[in-house]
């Protein structure tokens, strides 16, 4: 079950048949549409913004629909200083999100605090919330934060979906 | 009319209250020796000597001095261009001061910064929260005893704070030692 040729196409091409494993499928779908829930905090949304406009685009990965909402998205960007206040809210809002989600600390800040040594500040949102893909910068280039998008699609791709699916009892 | 004119008027209406101005880069900066009477001289600035706009209150806290607070008004008139500055200085553990909300509006989150960061209360004050920190915390940041570092506080749903480390962070800066190692080390634990 193991391997990176998850797709086989029918000989015959247009109309006929795709044999793949529901696993890869299922993470086909999920790694090509990781819609962020975008957590501006500080600084490093504009360049969050800035990798959803036309120069970097976003969409080239599937991952251009900023939600709003948590409840539709599957990726928390945490993009700047995450300050004690603000913490719960985070929480509750990451709380929010449906299975699968991920998290990206974008930037010093959100990795470890950053420059904020300081009573008011979260010294890395990791002691808050799982994080899967750390940043680095300050801000980090949107070059950057898309190349953590592509780690992480890599990390969605080899997961067991199937297997850490929520059964209905 | 200068600065120094207005607080002449000013000394002259309250002979008692106010002392001697200090000039400096003319800036003149009046002492209101009686902080409970705060209002009225403000009162009198606002409505005689035509100051209609409050900048800024700011709150020292001079740590391990009698008395320990000051606390700072930056008067403007938009109409005759100048500044003035009264200080007023408060002994308490609890320190409490009369509001001036009634007579300039913005005098309202001024206030709350200062009772959030100094712990410094507003008597009359229409809506005392804590305007930086959440609701429910415990300390005053800005006070010369609360640790750079921080403390650890514990608010179930409310929030928590833990205290940040200090190795590799912001210089701090130890007046009066010879060496720049002395004045200026990387990390220091506590204030007191």
């Amino acid at each position: 079950m193991k391997g990176s040729a998850a797709i086989c196409c029918s000989p015959g091409g247009e109309g006929s048949f795709v044999i793949t494993r529901l696993d890869a499928t299922i993470n086909w779908f999920r790694k090509n549409s990781l819609w962020p829930m975008p957590m501006g905090l500080a600084c490093c949304a504009i360049e969050l913004m800035a990798s959803g406009a036309s120069r970097y685009d976003i969409a080239r990965f599937g991952a251009e629909v900023m939600r709003f909402s948590p409840r539709q998205s599957d990726v928390m960007i945490v993009a700047g200083t995450l300050t004690y206040k603000m913490a719960p809210v985070v929480k509750q809002l990451y709380e929010q999100m449906t299975e699968p989600k991920w998290v990206i600390a974008m930037g010093a800040c959100a990795s470890s605090g950053g420059m904020y040594r300081s009573y008011a500040v979260l010294q890395g949102v990791d002691q808050l919330l799982p994080v899967d893909i750390y940043v680095a910068g300050c801000p980090p280039r949107p070059d950057a934060l898309l190349d953590a998008l592509i780690k992480l699609q890599a990390r969605v791709s080899r997961e067991p979906a199937l297997a850490t699916l929520k059964r209905v009892t | 009319m200068t600065p120094r004119d207005f607080a002449n008027r000013l000394m002259a209406r309250f002979a008692s209250l106010v002392a001697e101005p200090v000039q400096f880069r003319n800036e003149v900066t009046l002492r209101v020796t009686e902080s409970e009477r705060l209002p009225d001289v403000c009162d009198y600035a606002r409505d005689s000597l035509g100051f209609d706009f409050l900048l800024d209150i700011a709150s020292i806290d001079n740590f391990g001095e009698v008395p320990r607070w000051t606390v700072v008004y930056e008067l403007y008139g938009l109409r005759h261009h100048c500044h003035l500055r009264l200080k007023t200085h408060l002994a308490a553990a609890e320190p409490e001061l009369p509001t001036l909300t009634h007579i300039w509006s913005t005098a309202n989150w001024h206030e709350r910064e200062i009772y959030d960061m100094m712990g410094i209360r507003f008597r009359g004050h229409p809506d005392l929260r804590r305007i930086l920190m959440w609701e429910g915390y415990p300390h005053f940041p800005l006070r010369k005893d609360f640790p750079l570092a921080g403390l650890c506080t514990e608010l179930p749903d409310v929030a928590f704070t833990r205290k940040a480390p200090l190795e590799g962070g912001p210089f701090v800066t130890t007046p009066g030692a010879t060496s720049t190692i002395e004045r200026e080390p990387r990390a220091r634990t506590s204030e007191t």
